[in-house]
């Protein structure tokens, strides 16, 4: 029987390696392309998306979905095939890093495009009383479009059990919050009537505690909830383009990296097992992708 | 024979196709009884099944994607966008998303939702709420553009869309909706004979002459049918010239066949639609055409369409702007029809 910590070590350390790997990949020129990694940030999938059952509850991610793809889908082997223009990955190669679909997972590219998108699927949802809690992941520089704001309206309104899940890395791209984001981000949501919650650490416990009572509210009233989670992505946005200040990127790595947070608590033998399973999975994933066939070659 | 303003045929479509499937929903502004949509082309629709009846918030850049959203998790709902200007707001959910799922999510969802919405000028309401936008969506990869015209069977058309696992965009007119829904009776409307293609959304050929000799082939749609048939009695009338009419079920993706078949009978081809000149619903057909059919050509082709500009609000103004039967009409003769 594995605890929760276990297992967020678990999943934590998989996307670590998972994403490591793609990196390094890009360097050796074995995937074309890009990719956004999600290293910083592996507790918000991790914390968040263990209250939610990949049978029945949907979610939307972004751009960077990678780790909330493999928390929910368990599915290294179809993303590394994606990401390598492999027919063995998870859309055939047609999708990407960004553009991936398997079961209840969508992710899609564009800023705030997939928020009503995933306002539909809640709304399908509740219509067929499937009990499912549909889950949109966005980043803070998501919060400056429109279409966003026309979805907690009606989200709220029409009393869907949709998950609005804000990653607040403190950055979009090259452009730091103080740029893009007035004001409280939480009390815009407060503003449609949509209850909210915001915390301020990367400790998979703790946003694992916050997104429970979220999931848990949204299962017993049917309507929608806005949380907003601080964290901070170590690797550059996509694959070199990184212009923030190394000693913050250094700060942030030494005082808020989710894994090395909860290393501690575990058995340091359980954890060292865990470490060696998923430094072996993500190795075996790469290599089949690798020995896959390429998607579109031509028939000899 | 039924006898129904179109409508009313649209209205009864959307009714029937409630009452066969329980996945259907209507969603958009303004849809509720006793206002029942704009156009009331949605109405007793909320009456008869309050909860499958959504109306929503001013939100067109959402809906199309709370649309798509439905549709991904399998319900058929249909979008009413009230004027067809207001489809620019959804191009972002249109282009990267209700495109797109399908295909890049490599078949394994689809997207049966249908968008539909009146186009079309000459009731004066000005620059934005009187243009016929749909050439906009030619380009649009994965996706139906199909065009309501008053000879069309509009109860069958509205079930074929939403049966239709693919997203539709049902391009209705403004004009139209007040006109009869005109169906063939033994082969005729009026004086005219009338063609049924094939296909889920046929297209309708018709001619004067039953199918005698013709100067011409006029291609075109929705709501320049009767503009293109009133252009074809003048020209018979006046001028002894004889023109087939091709009425397109389906600009996108495009049904060439039966612009070819009557190209084949007439070699010449004109094209007539409301929306502005350039990169039209024409420039493809033109481009089509040549590519398929150059050597049975015995004249340039000719575009007729709204001129390059907004449309006034002024009726004067509109008139000039908008193509009419005169266009039409000029556009044969100058053909030097006689001599052909
Ligand atoms: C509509 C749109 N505009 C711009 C981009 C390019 N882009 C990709 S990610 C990104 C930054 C997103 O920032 P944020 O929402 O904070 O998410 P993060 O990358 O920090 O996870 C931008 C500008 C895009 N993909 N879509
Ligand atoms: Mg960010």
């Amino acid at each position: 029987m594995t605890s929760d910590l276990a297992r967020f070590y678990q999943q934590m350390y998989v996307i670590r390696r998972l994403e490591e790997t793609l990196l390094e990949m890009f360097s050796a020129g074995e995937i074309n392309g890009t990719t956004h990694t999600c290293i910083g940030q592996e507790a918000t999938a991790a914390g968040v998306i263990s209250h939610l059952d990949s049978e029945r509850d949907v979610i939307f991610s972004n751009h960077r979905c990678h780790g909330h793809y493999v928390a929910f889908t368990d599915d290294v082997e179809g993303l590394i095939a994606e990401v390598t223009g492999r027919t063995t990955g998870t859309c055939g190669g047609k999708g990407g890093s960004q553009h991936l679909c398997r079961g209840n997972f969508y992710s899609n590219g564009i800023q705030g495009s997939i928020v009503p998108v995933a306002t539909g699927i809640a709304l399908a949802e509740r219509e067929r009383k499937s009990g499912a809690v549909t889950t949109v992941f966005i980043g803070d520089g998501t919060l400056g479009q429109g279409a966003l704001y026309e979805c907690l309206n009606m989200a709220s309104l029409w009393r869907l059990p949709l998950m609005v899940v804000v990653e607040n890395n403190h950055y979009a791209q090259s452009t730091p919050e103080e740029l893009a984001v007035s004001g409280s981000i939480s009390a815009r949501a407060a503003a449609f009537g949509i209850p909210t919650a915001e915390i301020t650490t990367t400790d998979v416990e703790e946003i694992h505690a916050t997104a429970g009572s979220a999931v848990e509210r949204i299962r017993a009233t049917g309507e929608p909830f806005f949380m907003v989670l601080d964290t901070y992505r170590f690797s550059p946005h996509s694959k070199g383009d990184d212009t923030r200040d190394p000693a913050e990127i250094e700060a942030r790595r030494a005082s808020s990296d989710p894994i090395a947070l909860i290393a501690d608590r575990l058995d340091p033998e359980l954890r060292a097992d865990i470490e060696q399973a998923a430094e072996r999975r993500v190795a075996d994933a790469r290599e089949a992708a690798l020995a896959a066939p390429v998607a579109g070659a031509v028939q000899a | 024979m039924r006898s129904e303003r179109c409508v009313q045929a649209l209205n009864g479509g959307l009714h029937e196709a409630f009452e066969r499937r329980d996945d259907v929903y209507l969603i958009g502004e303004d849809l509720l009884d006793p206002y029942g949509g704009a156009f009331k082309v949605s109405q007793g629709l909320s009456d008869r099944w309050p909860e499958r009846v959504i109306t929503t918030p001013i939100s067109e850049a959402s809906l199309f994607g709370v649309a798509a959203g439905m549709a991904l998790r399998g319900y058929r709902p249909v979008l009413e966008i009230m004027f067809g200007d207001f489809i620019a707001l959804g191009f972002d959910q249109i282009i990267n998303g209700i495109s797109k799922f399908r295909e890049m999510y490599d078949d394994q969802v689809t997207l049966p939702l249908v968008v539909r919405t009146p186009m079309g000028g000459r009731r004066g309401y000005g620059p934005t709420h009187s243009q016929s936008l749909e050439k906009l969506l030619m380009g649009v990869p994965n996706i139906r553009v199909v065009a309501a015209s008053e000879y069309h069977d509009l109860r069958a058309m509205t079930h074929a869309a939403i049966d239709d696992d693919e997203p539709v965009f049902l391009i209705e007119n403004k004009l139209m909706y007040g006109r009869p829904n005109r169906r063939p009776e033994n082969g005729y409307i009026d004086e005219l004979s009338v063609r049924e293609g094939s296909g889920t959304y046929p297209a309708l050929t018709l001619s004067g002459n039953d199918f005698g000799e013709a100067a011409a082939t006029i291609v075109t749609y929705g709501g320049m049918l009767p503009i293109a048939v009133e252009a074809a009695t003048e020209l018979i009338l006046e001028h002894e010239v004889f023109c087939e009419i091709v009425v397109l079920g389906e600009l996108l993706p495009l049904d060439l066949a039966p612009i070819l078949e009557s190209v084949g009978r007439t070699g010449a081809l004109i094209t007539a639609e409301e929306g502005t000149l350039t990169a039209g619903i024409g420039a493809e057909i033109t481009a089509q055409v040549t590519e398929a059919a150059w050597g049975q050509l015995r004249r340039p082709v000719r575009r007729v369409a709204a001129n390059d500009g907004v449309i006034p609000s002024a009726p004067n103004l509109e008139n000039m702007m908008l193509p009419g039967a005169g266009e039409v009409r000029d556009a044969v003769l100058a053909l030097d029809p006689a001599a052909v």
